[in-house]
């Protein structure tokens, strides 16, 4: 399977990157290695198989439910680019 | 006059128990001796100032949350982020009272096997600083064996402790998966990340373990070990079966030199009464690759959604928010985060997600099942832990999938959550030879054990030759 320039464009888009040109040029060549080399899992017929998404067998912890102290605002917003009284700041939305 | 590229954590803790030299002696000693090296190695991204105390110094990768101390997983998107709360593994060391001498260099979001990812610039290697350290926890493997810090803690996905530990000639533990907590820790692909040390020694490594080991309620992957951290003592080996899998002892683009260090050491663990047995892993290793690099570049795109430009790090100018997004990560991710996203992304989205990501975990059970029948006959297996000894800067930067098979050897057993022990065994073209360990689940105190009787044996001077 090999990727094309529409669909590495849309890909950047899905994860919210926007490439610069040298960039799409560049990146084509090596995703394209890279799905290559990694294609290799297909040779194996594994329908039998269960996947693992976790190696330790733990299932389902539970917390208690209690209220437990949390960030205080101030810090909560320490790191802020940009707030507006106890909020994170960000430019007015547009197209999606 | 400390000498701290030979002072072991364990002797400097004697020392400062008996009031032979002073916490703060000890730790000007490490600020004197980067003063002195770490121009040339850049082993360190951020140092601080002694918070007073008699605890030991420590180093920490730089993925590692410090309340109020910068931590940038060697990422612009991060720059100038300083946490508000710390990791639980350095509320644990505190709780030792240890101190933090500084923030080691990794590759951006610990991606990469040589620090030459590291938006900050690379580390290089304290035997020949032409050369990488590995990586992604090449600073702190670098820093140890400079004696820049008597140890450190690093992460580990798929080889960033034991490959850097074994590029600059010390200990490394991945730990089992789920036996440290990752609260805290910058996230790269959370079903393989785990927090380990690095030590010249491997009782200071098991004692660093003891600290930071355990179950954490803040992350509830995390289990409590099911026997406490033992210390090695003895060099007898007798009664303990050591496998060596073909497939990752005799895998193409192992150097020779490499080779023969790694058989030398395995004939040591025979005399000292090892019973030494070949196996096989005909699957895991020529699948481990494939695998890995479908599994955590999906659960990378995941994890890295976070950095938006809205709550903490990098926001780039932009009118509206969906410009401001895009450009913030443009400008903010380096080229290996960026490969990584893309592929992840590309491997879940609709129509590939079960021929790539789906496909990958079934490979990833296959893997585990074949470890997990060798561990019914073996108590442990060996192997080389990196290929090559440390390459030239800038010999794989070109190429992503050559820089991606520095890791060909410690993949499969990080797949199967498993614990793995780097020691150093020997020198190659003058430059340090690492070995594997690697157990099963829980392993530790075997690998702990087998490793101390080995360096016992071995006698390898882990001080780099050129500063000695």
């Amino acid at each position: 399977m090999a990727i094309d320039r529409e669909q590495l464009l849309h890909v950047a888009h899905l994860a919210r990157l926007e490439l610069r040109e040298d960039e799409v040029e560049r990146l084509e060549g090596q995703l394209n290695d890279i799905l290559e080399a990694v294609s290799k899992v297909s040779e194996l017929d594994l329908s039998d198989v269960p996947p693992t998404s976790h190696p330790l067998e733990v299932v389902n912890v539970w917390e208690v439910d209690e209220p437990r102290p949390c960030l205080p605002v101030e810090e909560a917003l320490a790191n802020a680019p940009e707030r507006e009284g106890n909020f994170f700041k960000v430019p007015p939305g547009g197209a999606t | 006059m400390i000498d701290t590229l030979r002072l072991t954590a364990e002797e400097a803790w004697r020392l400062v128990d008996a009031r032979e030299i002073s916490g703060a002696e000890l730790f000007a000693a490490y600020r004197a001796a980067i003063d002195d090296r770490d121009s040339e190695l850049h082993c360190y991204l951020h140092l601080c100032d002694d918070p007073g105390g008699d605890g030991l110094p420590i180093a920490l990768k730089d993925v590692i949350g410090t309340k109020g101390i910068p931590t940038t997983a060697g990422s612009k998107i991060l720059e100038g982020y300083v946490p508000v709360y710390d990791s639980t593994v350095v509320e644990r060391l505190k709780a030792q009272g240890l101190r933090i001498l500084g923030k080691t260099n990794t590759d951006e979001f610990a991606m990469g096997s040589s620090t030459e990812n590291s938006a900050y610039g690379p580390s290089h290697n304290p035997w020949d600083p032409s050369r990488v350290p590995g990586g992604s926890g090449g600073g702190s493997a670098a820093a140890v064996s400079a004696g820049l810090t008597p140890w450190a803690l690093g992460s580990d996905t798929g080889g960033s402790i034991k490959q850097p530990s074994a590029l600059c000639g010390n200990v490394g533990l991945r730990p089992t998966y789920g036996t440290v907590s990752r609260y805290g820790i910058v996230a790269f692909a959370s079903s393989l990340d785990q927090v380990g040390p690095v030590a010249r020694t491997v009782r200071d490594c098991a004692f660093l373990y003891s600290i930071i080991a355990g179950r954490d309620d803040c992350d509830t992957t995390t289990v409590e070990l099911p026997q406490p951290v033992e210390l090695p003592e003895t060099v007898e080996l007798k009664g303990l079966r050591v496998g060596v899998p073909r497939e990752l002892n005799e895998a193409e683009g192992i150097e020779p030199g490499v080779a023969t260090a790694v058989q030398a050491a395995i004939a040591k663990l025979e005399e000292m009464g090892a019973e030494v047995g070949e196996c096989s892993l005909p699957l895991s290793v020529e699948y481990g690759m494939a695998c890995y690099y479908l599994i955590t570049p999906a659960e990378a795109s995941s994890n890295l959604a976070r950095y938006d430009g809205v709550r903490y790090g990098l926001r780039a100018d932009a009118e509206e928010r969906l410009e401001m997004y895009e450009r913030t990560r443009d400008e903010g991710f380096g080229d290996e985060p960026k490969r990584r996203i893309m592929v992840g992304t590309y491997a879940l989205s609709a129509g590939y997600y079960d021929a790539y990501y789906g496909q990958a975990q079934k490979v990833r059970t296959v893997i585990k099942r074949e470890h997990d029948s060798l561990f019914e006959t073996f108590d442990a297996l060996v192997s080389p832990t990196s290929p090559t000894v440390a390459f030239p800067l800038g010999a794989r930067t070109a190429d992503p999938i050559a820089m991606y098979l520095s890791d060909l050897l410690t993949i499969p057993s990080c797949m199967a959550g498993l614990p793995g022990l780097n020691v150093p065994c020997g020198l190659s073209e003058g430059m340090p030879v690492g070995l594997q360990l690697i157990g099963p689940q829980f392993g530790e105190n075997t690998l702990f054990r087998i490793g101390h009787a080995l360096e016992q044996a071995l006698g390898f001077d882990s001080v780099p030759e050129r500063l000695r």
